[in-house]
């Protein structure tokens, strides 16, 4: 796997081994996972791009960046211009840089894969225009918003798809109140990120950021199903967008998991996230993940960093099945994570207090997965289940579910009229930011024209 | 290792690289550095008559690719300003400690023939192996009546040569401007003032940037810039062609040419050579990485030797002059045809884009099953202008297939749609 190497070892040094960190000093090891690029740094690298015509690395970015174009502009010397240009299709361009899949998505169009093996490094470009002008705290807001309409919008959710949402929406001259449930507003990238990602409170200052735009209002504490509710909401507003996410986790559904110890891996990655300083955070000394997906990936390694004395990922299936990506794999096992896959957990082991963990070792016998009947334990003092989220669908009612997503048609609208959706909530692409910022985005566009023609 | 050693103007050289007169061969220090890391030759930094010149503090622009590799410099610097003997002393001393390598004394003087004169005549008796005439400065020195204020005017050219060849009895180069419109006149009157050879192309005058905080051209001294001396690679082309027009031309052919203008590789100096020089100097190539450069000079034009069979560089000076020819000479029935090779294709689509905005509308961008696209060259409507070819960042993706014909040989002048078309008989 030399993907790791070339985008970890070579550039950032910031993985700092496998070593076990002290309590004292673990905020070292949620520094930066890939630092900022110097100046320097960004001209070199944004003149390895070919500024390719019509280019794949576009197509592959689900809110279409034009990523040549705004890597010429840093290489001109204008990286606020190339950050308007990320931005204008992107608002959130900032986080996605950060914690995008960049080796799945944009660099692995890369044609520079093809003729060198090695992708320009988009991210950290468009890491460096975004930077570069947020840092400008007295130019003005790079968006201005269209005349008034005079309509407003009531946007629940102030994650990714609904701030995009609120963004695009003002921009279009509408009014948008969100109403957040928790106390601060960006959604995952407040407490579902990795916090190696996600350095200097970016989430927050993204947020300050967006809101330039004006005509945005959020509510906190202000829950679906709780303190609101659609109808009230429909009947309030012009229009209304869900971008709820996925408020619920799965269970495993074994004895024991409401024991003390075991918990869902968004819960710790949340807590984690809200501790400041790092070192204050609780984590076990031997640690077991559960899960195959980015989210178990994250809290693997940050348990590791934590200073966790052993952490282990177990997934029921191989490798190749993993959600997390080729990347996520290489970096759990480069800080230390130890990956077990092909086995599936059977049984919480507690005296008392918990102490570890029965797994069946599974294989795939005419296509389905089986357990082979052998056993194995591992002793842990924490669990953390990262086997997937699910929708709260007794908030949602009055609109269609399927497949556990909520149903939505080409123009991002439920099946209840003027209530639109978006993000993880709904089945768009794969659970991303990225996919949520432009869900947010479409659906404000579609808002803008179904207000038109109501 | 083939033999590089050559002749010019009558002169031996260990090799054909020199250091053209500037900054990098302005006293022992730096002459001594280069003959050690192995050029053949310099011409000494431009000789003047003292008191000596008094130069300003920022003398170089610069014009950057975006990776900040230098195309080019501009420089505003003066002639030597150091006293004439200290130079001639020196000058002395190298001759003495390095008897096998060429030194060339660049000089200087306003239009008089007695300053020449005495010049040239002192700078002789310090044993160089030959003077060369800087009538090629555009800036500074121009505004004194000299350098390219004498080597644009042709009657000028001729004159100064002819009072230093009447009062020395060593080989003289006149080095000449290229900017003139015509560069056959200038060494037509170099060689009628019995120049032995010719230098060039001295610098191109430029104003190379403007800082756009102070809206003051590069570079800045003091709230004020100037135009200056343009050299490096950027430079190249306009020096090459220079080099050819003498070389073919029946009037001027028989000058030796020592080739200047933005040689920074083995290729480079080749080229020159192949063009009609037969030797070549440096400067901005030395001043961006050191003498050293010469190292691959030497190394890469014998290897290039060896593989091509060559033993001399006489065998392959100006061998590429046969081949330059007038625009109505060329074959308007030739026909090629670009040739996409889709196994080094890339799909960066630069082709496609620069054909379809910029040219001829001849290369095709299909999207295929897998969502891989394809570029496909439309015969009917490529005119063969060689623009994707040069713009694909994939060596050997594109090439340049000529199209077999059984048409023969037409030159415009012959061509049925020239209405100027002279009679075939």
């Amino acid at each position: 796997m030399t993907i790791l190497q070339g985008k970890q070892v070579s550039k950032s040094g910031a993985i700092q081994g496998s070593g076990h960190i002290g309590h004292n000093d673990t905020d070292d090891g949620f520094s930066d996972l890939h630092p900022a690029y110097s100046t320097l740094q960004a001209m070199a690298e944004s003149n390895r791009c070919l500024y390719c015509y019509d280019a794949p690395c576009v197509t592959a970015c689900p809110t279409s960046i034009d990523i040549p174009g705004f890597i010429r502009k840093i290489s001109t010397g204008n990286p606020d211009g190339a950050a308007k240009t990320i931005l204008s299709a992107n608002i959130m361009g900032g986080t996605c840089a950060r914690a995008c899949p960049t080796e799945v998505l944009c660099e692995q169009a890369c044609v520079r894969n093809v003729s060198e093996d090695v992708a320009v490094e988009i991210g950290s470009l468009q890491r460096f225009a975004v930077d570069h002008l947020m840092a400008r705290d007295e130019l003005p807001h790079p968006f201005k918003r269209a005349p008034l309409t005079g309509k407003q919008i009531a946007v629940v959710g102030a994650g990714p798809a609904g701030l995009s949402c609120a963004h695009r929406a003002a921009m279009l001259g509408h009014d948008v109140t969100v109403f957040e449930a928790k106390a601060k507003p960006g959604g995952l990238n407040e407490y579902g990120l990795a916090a190696y990602k996600m350095t200097n409170d970016f989430a927050q200052r993204e947020v300050e950021f967006l809101l330039g735009i004006g005509g945005i209002r959020i509510e906190y504490g202000k829950a679906l199903g709780r303190d609101i509710s659609l109808e009230a909401l429909r009947d309030g507003y012009d229009a209304v967008f869900v971008g709820v996410g996925l408020g619920a986790t799965n269970e495993l559904g074994l004895p024991g998991e409401a024991f003390d110890g075991v918990d869902d891996a968004i819960a710790f990655i949340e807590q984690l996230r809200q501790t400041e300083p790092k070192s204050d955070m609780p984590v076990g000394n031997n640690v077991i993940v559960i899960g195959g997906g980015n989210t178990a990936v994250d809290a693997a390694i940050q348990a590791k960093r934590l200073g966790a004395d052993e952490v282990t990922l177990v997934y029921r299936r191989g490798a190749e099945h993993m959600l997390a990506t080729e990347y996520e794999q290489e970096l759990a096992k480069i800080n230390g994570v130890v990956v077990r896959h092909w086995a599936k957990p059977v049984a919480i082991k507690a005296n008392g207090k918990l102490i570890g963990m029965e797994f069946e070792k599974t294989e795939l016998r005419d296509g389905k997965l089986v357990g082979t009947g052998e056993k194995f334990e591992i002793r842990a003092d924490q669990i953390l289940k990262a086997i997937g989220q699910k929708i709260k669908a007794d908030d949602l009612a009055g609109m269609e579910i399927a497949g556990g997503k909520i149903v939505v048609d080409e123009n991002y609208q439920t099946t209840a009229s003027g209530i639109f959706a978006g993000g993880d909530c709904i089945k768009s692409g794969e659970d991303l930011t990225v996919q949520s910022v432009e869900d947010g985005k479409q659906a404000a566009i579609a808002i803008d024209a179904f207000l038109k023609t109501a | 290792m083939a033999d590089l050693s050559c002749k010019i103007a009558g002169i031996d050289s260990l090799n054909p690289f020199w250091l053209a007169s500037a900054p990098p061969t302005d006293k022992k220090y730096n002459v001594v550095r280069a003959f050690q890391a192995g050029w053949g030759g310099v011409v000494w930094k431009t000789l003047g008559i003292d008191p000596p010149v008094v130069n300003v503090s920022s003398r170089y622009g610069a014009h950057h690719d975006q990776n900040r590799r230098l195309l080019g410099i501009n420089n505003i610097e003066l002639i030597s300003d150091r006293p004439l003997s200290v130079n001639l002393q020196e000058i002395r001393e190298c001759r003495k400690e390095y008897p096998d390598h060429v030194i060339i004394g660049s000089m200087m003087a306003p239009i008089e023939e007695r300053a020449w004169k005495d010049l040239a005549q002192q700078i002789a008796e310090s044993g160089v192996h030959g003077i060369e005439l800087n009538l090629g400065c555009p800036h500074g020195m121009c505004e004194r009546g000299m350098g390219s204020a004498i080597g644009q005017v042709p009657e000028m050219v001729e004159q100064v040569t002819r009072w230093v060849k009447d009062a020395v009895d060593i080989p003289v180069f006149t080095k000449l401007t290229p900017n003139i419109t015509n560069i056959l006149w200038s060494a037509e009157a170099a060689l009628k003032g019995g120049a032995d050879a010719v230098s060039l192309i001295n610098t191109v005058n430029s104003i190379i940037s403007v800082d756009l905080d102070s809206m003051v051209p590069e570079p800045m001294v003091d709230g004020k810039g100037t135009h200056g001396g343009y050299c490096g690679s950027a430079v190249k082309p306009i020096a090459l062609n220079m080099v050819a027009e003498i070389a073919r031309t029946p009037e001027t052919r028989d000058l030796h040419i020592s080739g200047i203008g933005g040689i920074t590789t083995w290729k480079d100096a080749v080229e020159f050579m192949a063009l009609g020089s037969n030797a070549v100097q440096v400067c901005t190539a030395a001043m961006i990485y050191g003498f050293r450069v010469v190292d691959d000079l030497i190394d890469g034009m014998s290897q290039w030797m060896d593989d091509k069979g060559y033993t001399s560089v006489e065998q392959f000076t100006r061998a590429a002059v046969p081949q330059v020819a007038n625009w109505n000479e060329l074959n308007m029935n030739f026909d090629t045809k670009a040739v996409i090779n889709p196994d080094n294709c890339i799909e960066c689509g630069r082709c496609h884009i620069a054909c379809e905005d910029t040219s001829h509308q001849a290369i095709a961008m299909n999207v295929k099953e897998d969502g891989h696209r394809e570029f496909v060259v439309i015969d009917e409507e490529c005119v063969g202008c060689n623009l994707c070819y040069h713009i694909c960042p994939v060596p050997d993706c594109i090439t340049m297939e000529p199209v077999k014909t059984d048409k023969p040989y037409m030159t415009w002048p012959e061509h049925p749609l020239n209405p100027m078309r002279q009679a075939a008989e």
